[in-house]
C-alpha cells in the first residue's frame, strides 16, 4: 500500500489512457481515446448515445479488456486490473449491482465483506446518512424505487473509501433533493484528494460538479473542455439549448 | 479470503432462499424426468435398479443444467455479476465460491430426488457407497458446469450452447456414476471402485483446469 | 503482398498433396489385394484410419494453440485453432460415415456403440459445441478467449471419455468384431496404407495452410472494416 500511496503524493496522475481502443468485431466502440485524470479533479465524459462513454469505463474498471492502448492507474501499466487497485475504486454504472432479495444493510454488508472493511457496520451507517437511506436499511431493495436503488449503488460504491470514483450516469433517477446529496458528496470527495470520472446526460448537474470535460463522439474525444467557461459552451452545444 | 468466499457464498444461498427461483425449478424438473422416466421405462420390475440409476442421473444433469443457467441470468439481471467482478477478490475464490453455491443447490434436490426414489421404485439408496458415488458425481458435472455457464451466460442462445458444450464433455460422470450407482446399489459395492477413482480423478482435473482458466473467462 | 518468381512452396504442397491422393486411391482400388475374409469392402480402411487419426490431430493442434493464445494472445494462434477445428471437423464427420458404411457389411449394422467409435461420435459433438460457442458469443476477441478455454479443457476430457467408454463397453455384451489388421497384413496391403497415410497429411498440410490464409484474410477484412467505421 504504502508503494501506491507514494506514487500518488508525486506529480503523476491517478489514471493516465494512451490510445485506448475497443473494438466488437468490425465495430469500434473506442478508437484511440487519450486522456489524464488527476488527483482532486472531477473529469466528465460527455456525448450522445453510443459514443463509448459506457465502453470506456467498463475498460478502465477492467470488466472489459482494450484491444489496443493502455490503462496506466496510479503510476503502473495495469491489464488486467490488480486487487490492490480494484480496492481504490468505487463503480456506478447503469446497473445497480445490488441483489433484489436482500435488504439494503445486506447489500451492503456483503460488499463490506469483499472489500474487507473493517468497521462495516459504522461506515454503512455514515455512508447511508449521506444519501438519506439511513431509514431503509432493513427494506429489500426489490422494493425500493429506483432513485432510492440508486442512492443504495452510490453509498454501495462509497462505501470502502475509495480513492477514484467512476460513476455511469449515476444521476439516474435522482430527484432534485438527492443530486444535491450526491454533489455534496463529490465535492466532500474531491477535497480528500479523490479523483472522479462521471458520464451523465444531465448538464446542469454535471457543470456543477464538473472541473474539466471530455466530449466522446464515435469513440474519439472531439472536445476538451478544461475550465468553467469553456463548460458551459460545451453543455450548451451538447444540449442545444441556451446555457445554464 | 475466506471472508470473501463466505460473502459470496452467503449471497446466493440467502437470496435462492427469499425468492426460490433456482432450486425450486430444479426439484421440479428433476421430479418430473423421474415421473416420465417411470412411464417410458419400466422402473418397477427386475430392471430397476439399472434403469433407476439411469432415471436419477438423467434428472440430476437436467436439473443442474436448468440451475446454471437460471442462476447465472439471476447474476446478470441487475449486474451483481458485474459487481462480483469489481471487487477485490480472486477469481479462483470467485469461482469456488460459485461452484460451492450450485453444490449447495444441487445437492438439496438430488436429495429430494433419492427420497422419491426410495419411496416409489423401493431402491436403497441411503448407503455410504451411493452417496459417495453422489458426492463425486456431482463435483464433477458443477465444476465443468460453472465454467461453462460463465462462458454461456451472455451469449446469444444461451439455452442451447450450455447443454452443448456440457453434455459430450460431461459424458465420463454420467457413465461412471450411473456404473457405480447400479454396482452400490445392487450390492456389488466393492466393484465400483475403479468407478469411483474416476469420478475423483474427473473432478480433481477440472476442477483444477477451472480454476487455472477462470480468470480468462471473467473478461469481456 | 509482392509477386514472387517461380513457384511458391504451397503450390508445390498441393499439387503433391492431390498426387499423392490420386496414387493412393490407384493403389487402393488396384494394387491392395482384395481381404482374405471381407473381400473389397476392407478397401475402406484405407480412408478409415488417416481421417481418423487427423481428425484427432486436428484437436491436438487446438489445444496446443489454445494455450499458447491465452499465454501470448496473439492472433495468430487463434487462426490456427480456428483453422484446424474446421478441418477436424470435416475429417472426424469423415470418420463416422466411412465407418458406419465399413460396419454395415460387417457387423451387420450401420452403428455399433464400440469405444472408438463412440469416442469419435462424441468427438464430433465437442466440436459442434467449439463452433456454436464462437458463433454464439458476439465479440470474436471474446469468443477467441472462450473457445480456447474450450479447446483446452475438451482435449484433457478425450482420453477420459474414450477410457468410461471403454469401461463401459466391457460391461455389455459386445457384438463381435472381425479386425482384419492383425499383424499378418499382407506387405501390399501395409504399402497402401502408408502411401494413403502420407497422401492424407500431406492433403491435411495444405488444407491447413490454405484454411490458415483464408482466415488471415477474414481477420484483415474485419480490421479494414473496423477501421472504415471509426474513420466515417
Amino acid at each position: 500500500m504504502t508503494a501506491w500511496e507514494a506514487a500518488e503524493s508525486t506529480t503523476e496522475p491517478v489514471l493516465e489512457v494512451t490510445s485506448l481502443t475497443k473494438r466488437y468485431g468490425w465495430r469500434t466502440a473506442l478508437g484511440g481515446v487519450s486522456f489524464r485524470l488527476w488527483a482532486g479533479e472531477c473529469l466528465l465524459i460527455l456525448g450522445p448515445n453510443g459514443s463509448g462513454k459506457t465502453t470506456l469505463v467498463r475498460l478502465l474498471v477492467g470488466l472489459a479488456r482494450p484491444s489496443s492502448g493502455t490503462i496506466v492507474w496510479f503510476g503502473r501499466e495495469v491489464a488486467p486490473v490488480p486487487l490492490e487497485v480494484r480496492q481504490r475504486l468505487g463503480v456506478v454504472m447503469h446497473r445497480t449491482m445490488l441483489d433484489p432479495e436482500l435488504t439494503v444493510f445486506e447489500n451492503l454488508s456483503y460488499y463490506a465483506r469483499l472489500y474487507r472493511i473493517p468497521d462495516a457496520t459504522e461506515r454503512i451507517q455514515t455512508v447511508t446518512s449521506w444519501l438519506g437511506i439511513e431509514e431503509r436499511l432493513r427494506e429489500r431493495v426489490r422494493q425500493l424505487s429506483r432513485g432510492f436503488q440508486q442512492r443504495v449503488a452510490l453509498a454501495r460504491a462509497v462505501l470502502h473509501r475509495p480513492s477514484v470514483l467512476l460513476l455511469d450516469e449515476p444521476d439516474t433517477g435522482l430527484d432534485r433533493a438527492s443530486r444535491a446529496r450526491v454533489l455534496d458528496l463529490l465535492r466532500a470527495h474531491r477535497e480528500r484528494g479523490g479523483a472522479v470520472l462521471m458520464t451523465t446526460h444531465a448538464l446542469d448537474f454535471a457543470l456543477e460538479a464538473a472541473t474539466r470535460a471530455l466530449y466522446l463522439e464515435r469513440g474519439r474525444i472531439v472536445y476538451e473542455a478544461s475550465n468553467q467557461e469553456s463548460l458551459r459552451m460545451l453543455a450548451a452545444t451538447a444540449s442545444n439549448t441556451v446555457p445554464v | 479470503m475466506w471472508t470473501q468466499f463466505l460473502a459470496l457464498v452467503w449471497r446466493d444461498i440467502l437470496s435462492e432462499f427469499r425468492a426460490r427461483e433456482v432450486v425450486v425449478g430444479m426439484a421440479v424438473m428433476a421430479l418430473l424426468t423421474l415421473l416420465i422416466f417411470n412411464f417410458a421405462f419400466d422402473l418397477s420390475g427386475a430392471q430397476r435398479v439399472a434403469s433407476g440409476s439411469g432415471a436419477f442421473w438423467v434428472a440430476v444433469v437436467f436439473a443442474t443444467l436448468l440451475g446454471l443457467g437460471r442462476s447465472a441470468s439471476l447474476d446478470r439481471q441487475e449486474g451483481a455479476w458485474d459487481g462480483v467482478l469489481l471487487s477485490p477478490v480472486e477469481r479462483p475464490v470467485v469461482f469456488l465460491a460459485k461452484l460451492s453455491s450450485m453444490l449447495v443447490f444441487v445437492v438439496l434436490v438430488e436429495l429430494v430426488a433419492l427420497v422419491v426414489m426410495a419411496l416409489l421404485f423401493d431402491l436403497p439408496v441411503f448407503r455410504p457407497g451411493v452417496l459417495l458415488v453422489l458426492a463425486l458425481g456431482t463435483l464433477g458435472l458443477c465444476t465443468l458446469g460453472t465454467l461453462f455457464s460463465v462462458m454461456t451466460a451472455q451469449a446469444r442462445a444461451r439455452e442451447v450452447l450450455l447443454p452443448a458444450l456440457l453434455f459430450p464433455l460431461a459424458i465420463p460422470v454420467v457413465i461412471g456414476a450411473v456404473r457405480a450407482m447400479v454396482l452400490e446399489l445392487s450390492g456389488f459395492g466393492a466393484d465400483a471402485g475403479p468407478w469411483k477413482s474416476l469420478l475423483a480423478g474427473f473432478a480433481m482435473l477440472f476442477l483444477a483446469l477451472s480454476v487455472a482458466t477462470f480468470g480468462v473467462v471473467t473478461e469481456e | 503482398m509482392t509477386m514472387r518468381t517461380g513457384v511458391d512452396w504451397l503450390t508445390l504442397l498441393g499439387v503433391a498433396a492431390f498426387a499423392l491422393v490420386a496414387l493412393s486411391v490407384a493403389m487402393i482400388f488396384l494394387y491392395a489385394p482384395a481381404d482374405a475374409t471381407q473381400g473389397d469392402v476392407q478397401r475402406l480402411f484405407y480412408l478409415h484410419l488417416p481421417p481418423a487419426w487427423l481428425a484427432y490431430l486436428s484437436f491436438f493442434i487446438i489445444f496446443v494453440s489454445s494455450i499458447a493464445y491465452l499465454l501470448r494472445g496473439s492472433p495468430h494462434w487463434d487462426r490456427l485453432a480456428r483453422s484446424a477445428a474446421e478441418l477436424g471437423f470435416i475429417f472426424t464427420t469423415l470418420v463416422l460415415l466411412t465407418g458406419s458404411i465399413w460396419g454395415r457389411p460387417i457387423w451387420g449394422t450401420w452403428w455399433t456403440w464400440d469405444a472408438r467409435l463412440t469416442t469419435t461420435l462424441i468427438l464430433w459433438f465437442i466440436y459442434l459445441g467449439y463452433f456454436l460457442l464462437r458463433a454464439y458469443v458476439a465479440d470474436p476477441e471474446r469468443g477467441a478467449r472462450y473457445a480456447a478455454v474450450l479447446g483446452i479443457v475438451g482435449f484433457v476430457d478425450i482420453p477420459i471419455i474414450h477410457m468410461s467408454v471403454r469401461w463401459w463397453r466391457t460391461l455389455h455384451p459386445e457384438p463381435i468384431v472381425v479386425r482384419s489388421e492383425g499383424p499378418a497384413m499382407p506387405p501390399e496391403m501395409l504399402v497402401t496404407m502408408l502411401v494413403t497415410l502420407v497422401a492424407f497429411f500431406a492433403l491435411y498440410a495444405f488444407l491447413l495452410v490454405v484454411k490458415y490464409r483464408i482466415e488471415t484474410a477474414r481477420d484483415e477484412v474485419l480490421a479494414l472494416r473496423a477501421a472504415a467505421d471509426s474513420s466515417v
